[in-house]
């Protein structure tokens, strides 16, 4: 028997929604097999006819266009700024500098620090007093009618600087002066450990000790859509469009910084085109907007040139490591200790101190090391500040260790791959407390391992190697096994009493299923291209029993749904995605009561089948979640249950998850000019269970890419003076589909014991990964030219001198 | 600002008769004159290709014409290869394929797309490659971008990319 819904009391309504439904396909009851499919992406269909809205497509009435005077100097006192010309152009409303911002209730934020150290944090305002301290640190705004005038008004503010010297090499900044920030005497940021009592032992049982000096250098995020912020102040309340990451935390430090009470502030990231980590930050940009809308009573538009993004949207990488890793004879790895430069630029921004940190999470990497420890400096330097790019503190742990590896199964004369099995820590040891103090919830890197090399023959591959040596070709492969640490986070872990961070991690969601039985799901991750709305729609389908083409994900918006706590650290799924699967088990446990009470049967008998409600063993006994909506708006619920299908949750996971993986690159380098070509790259990654597997590959090719364009092209490069080189498109190389192969991927499923969905995050794992990889081939490439060891970017220049100082060494040998 | 000049666009199809200044983008008059918001703006150098639109069949980076050049031509954009009741075949298989994530770069790669497909309606994969490289996307690292415009090639979308060019 099916309930009809209705009954006597607002029949007419409910008849009406459910012939609605009927229409939609709100009221078909769909199988919960949802989840694991490869289903196509709901948000295309707007991205592809170019019906999508980013912030730069957003215009209202009478809204200023506002434009930036930065600094050319790397570090010069400010020493007049005349503005008159500028404020006279036709159009120009108002021009506005640093002493202008005086109401602001404080600098920039600094939201995380390792926790138990000194962090020097000098002021950082949204435009600069006195002193700018990197080129591009802004000067002034203008803002007028039209957005090519506000430019043209904007070169005729008059800056007069005296400028001083520059430092711009970490190491040589920590010896001083010149200091970055006159008044500390020192450009040392802090100093912090993650130690290890053992280290010495360690040390001590080894037989076989190597030094390396790796150093993983700047890079830029660089989504394709540069960032922008769109600022309506009105009657007291204040709605900010901007392409960023974190939506909430932006609404938090507006309300804070402008003084105004946070219900009164709305913060929406609309399409974002791209984050990388990069959109990640609260910005004076976005806090200038905002004070330029209330100060002039009109909407104030700041879109971001490709020159300035390249200049100022933060950093990321930037250190210079120095690896200690110890063995016995036998390949069994006994400490590895990393000393950490990181060159943070010229001031801290949201969480610039935090992200070397990180590294030292995953130090142990996927081995049984019984001694790890990690010392991290972090220094002030002229250049534009640095803070999380996609992998955070985690691609250039796992590079240290990858390539040390390899450096170490050279100087052992171990097989690669053999030295790695020796050291894995063994699948039966999860959840696996490693030397860190960290416990990796789950792994199997004998498995990963495995199956890499169901794809890549390694004996045929070292005898076409040889061949192909023969004919002047040299071919190398390189291997990274990996973990990563994600899914950000436990507050226990990284809170107040944990890693310092006065924030809470958790997740929130809700669920709310309209009298049709349509389902909107609200979440507090913001995307920016990984696809939630549909694989969030998937776990919610499946939850309810309807179609994911009626549940409808909306994020990115303070206005609506709950607190959030935004997408970073490849937290969306194993954080939101779980909260939101949870949400929907509270929405679907409600129904199951109404449905008992409905036809009059215990709720524990209640089931969801083939997309009904039904009573077990009686599965025509039963109600579509459309139907049950209309039982719970029509109040025909149990005796003191509230009516209406909506739920709220907030969950925080107990502890991270470690997406793990075993990649491998082959590569041809020309030792004629060092050109290397990636010929060949095959990924096997574990990121648990799978949501949709199509967007699983997407995340790994993208990341993977990110990490080959670090290897080979990409490098953000200041000149000794300060001066940036790589300030467009044009010199800083990001990869295109040239230069690239076609991949290959597979996966294994090891199930995450941290959420009921199995999952773990899979945003970062590729870039995490891969440039070890691709380093690694290089230097087997060419180490029959003589060349043992090279850091990225491993640009033909830096390939090509190699091999030249190898080979004079060689003939100076020989001579 | 300085004095404006007449211009006078077909763009997908419609009339338009602009009065813009001589130094103003193609793409910027398509996009804040026309609100044909789908083309997009990702560098200052030409370099990424997020603007690529048709110019009397030929695919341009709308970022380096001016609208005073494009005066009297015929203009595709992304918004008019297909709308959600009919997508265009290298639209569909950008969906099918996942040839998107953040979907900034889409429509540029799109048009750069039905440009080589209207020169070589069945390309190799190298040759879809060399085409791309003056569109960049910082998300899929190619891969998808690459299937999909094979597999438009394959439904034998070559045959329609070309827009009309008017006499």
């Amino acid at each position: 028997m099916s309930v009809e819904p209705g009954g006597e009391v607002g029949g007419e309504i409910t008849k009406i929604a459910s012939e609605h439904a009927a229409q939609n396909g709100a009221d078909a009851a769909a199988p919960s097999n949802h989840v694991g499919q490869a289903m196509r992406r709901k948000e295309d269909p707007r991205l592809i006819t170019g019906r999508a809205r980013y912030v730069d497509d957003i215009t209202l009435p009478g809204t200023l266009w506002m434009a930036f005077v930065r600094s050319p100097e790397a570090n010069a006192k400010i020493v007049s700024i005349d503005t008159s010309a500028a404020q006279e152009h036709p159009g120009v409303h108002a021009v506005f500098t640093g002493p202008d911002l005086t109401d602001l209730a404080g600098p920039l934020p600094m939201a995380w620090v390792p926790p138990g150290i000194e962090v020097n944090n000098p002021e950082h305002w949204p435009l600069a007093r006195e002193h700018v301290r990197h080129v591009g640190d802004p000067v002034a705004v203008v803002l007028g009618v039209d957005r090519y005038g506000v430019v043209d008004a904007a070169e005729d503010v008059v800056v007069e600087y005296d400028a001083l010297p520059a430092v711009t090499d970490p190491e040589a900044a920590l010896e001083g002066p010149p200091y970055v920030h006159e008044q500390l005497g020192t450009n040392k940021v802090h100093e912090w450990s993650l130690p290890n009592d053992r280290l010495q032992a360690g040390f001590d049982e080894a037989e076989v000790v190597i030094e390396r000096r790796v150093v993983n250098h700047r890079t830029a995020g660089a989504p394709i859509e540069p960032r922008g912020v769109l600022a309506d102040y009105r009657a007291g309340s204040l709605t900010v469009w901007s392409s960023t990451q974190v939506p909430h935390f932006v609404r938090l430090f507006l309300a804070i910084l402008l003084g105004m009470s946070e219900e009164r502030v709305r913060v929406i990231a609309p399409e974002v085109g791209g984050g990388f980590g990069a959109k990640l930050q609260m910005t004076g940009e976005e806090v200038l907007a905002a004070w330029c809308s209330r100060k002039l009573g009109q909407p104030v538009k700041w879109i971001e040139t490709r020159s300035e993004n390249m200049a100022v949207n933060h950093q990321g990488r930037d250190q210079i490591a120095y690896c200690r890793m110890g063995a016995k004879r036998d390949g069994t790895i006994t400490a590895f200790h990393v000393k950490i430069i990181a060159d943070l630029g010229a001031y801290n921004m949201l969480l610039t101190p935090t992200i070397p940190a990180l590294g030292a999470f995953v130090m142990s990497g996927v081995y049984k090391i019984p001694a790890v420890h990690t010392d991290v400096v972090g220094v002030f330097t002229n250049k534009c500040p640095t803070d999380a790019i996609r992998g955070a503190g985690r691609p250039e742990a796992t590079h240290m260790i990858e390539v040390c590896i390899d450096q170490l199964a050279a100087e052992l004369d171990m097989d690669l791959l053999e030295l790695r099995r020796k050291n894995f820590v063994p699948s039966d040891a999860f959840p696996a407390e490693m030397a860190t103090g960290v416990i990796y919830d789950s792994g199997d890197y004998d498995k990963s391992l495995d199956k890499l090399l169901e794809h890549v023959d390694l004996d045929a591959f070292r005898r076409e190697q040889t061949e192909l040596r023969q004919q002047g070709v040299y071919r190398g492969i390189g291997f990274s096994t990996y973990t990563e640490i994600c899914g950000l986070a436990p507050t226990r872990v990284v809170g107040p009493e944990g890693f310092g961070n006065q924030a809470g991690f958790w997740e929130s969601a809700l669920v709310r299923v309209h009298n049709t039985g349509a389902v909107t799901a609200y979440t507090g991750a913001s995307p920016h291209g990984q696809g939630h709305e549909t694989a969030f729609a998937q776990i919610v389908a499946d939850k309810l029993g309807v179609d994911p083409s009626v549940v409808e994900v909306v994020h990115g918006d303070t206005g609506t749904g709950p607190e959030g706590r935004n997408t970073y650290g490849s937290r969306s799924l194993a954080v939101g995605g779980e909260s939101l699967a949870r949400c929907a088990k509270k929405v679907a446990d409600k129904a199951r009561a109404i449905v008992a009470h409905q036809l009059e049967a215990a709720p524990e008998d209640i089931e969801l089948r083939d997309g009904k409600f039904s009573v077990r063993g009686s599965p025509d006994r039963g109600m579509t979640l459309a139907e049950v909506a209309g039982a719970a708006y029509l109040n025909q619920v149990p005796e003191g249950m509230e009516p209406g299908l909506e739920e709220t949750s907030f969950w925080e996971p107990e502890n991270f998850v470690f997406p793990f993986g075993a990649h491998a690159c082959v590569v041809d380098v020309d030792a004629e000019t060092g050109k290397v070509k990636v010929v060949r790259y095959v990924a096997v990654d574990d990121c648990g269970k799978a949501i949709n597997p199509m967007l699983i590959e997407g995340q790994v090719h993208g990341g993977v890419v990110h990490a080959i364009g670090q290897a080979l092209y990409e490098r953000v490069h200041y000149d000794e003076s300060g001066q940036l080189i790589t300030g467009t498109f044009v010199d800083y190389a990001l990869p295109t589909a040239a230069e690239l192969p076609s991949f290959e991927l597979d996966r294994t499923e090891t199930p995450s014991p941290v959420n009921s969905l199995g999952v773990k995050g899979v945003g970062e794992a590729g870039t995490i990964a891969a440039s070890a990889a691709v380093t690694n081939a290089v230097i087997d490439a060419v180490r029959p030219l003589g060349v043992s060891y090279m850091n990225m970017p491993l640009t033909p220049m830096r390939v090509w001198e190699a091999i030249s100082e190898a080979q004079g060494r060689k003939e100076g040998v020989s001579a | 600002m300085s004095k404006t000049v007449p211009v006078r666009l077909e763009v997908n199809g419609v009339e338009h008769q602009l009065d813009v200044e001589p130094r103003v983008l193609l793409v910027h008059a398509l996009r804040d004159r026309l609100g044909l918001t789908g083309t997009h703006v990702g560098c200052d150098t030409s370099n990424c290709g997020a603007c690529t639109v048709h110019l009397n069949g030929r695919a341009v980076k709308s970022c380096t014409v001016l609208a005073v050049q494009a005066d009297g031509a015929a203009v595709t954009t992304i918004e008019g290869m297909g709308n959600e009741q009919q997508l265009h075949p290298l639209q569909e298989a950008f969906w099918n394929d996942h040839g998107l994530q953040c979907g900034y770069c889409t429509p540029g790669m799109i048009m750069a797309a039905a440009g080589l497909l209207a020169e070589n309606p069945n390309p190799t994969e190298s040759e879809v490659r060399h085409a791309l490289e003056g569109n960049l996307c910082r998300c899929t690292g190619y891969h998808n971008i690459v299937k999909a415009v094979l597999d438009a090639a394959a439904v034998g979308s070559g045959v329609t990319a070309q827009p009309e060019v008017k006499a």
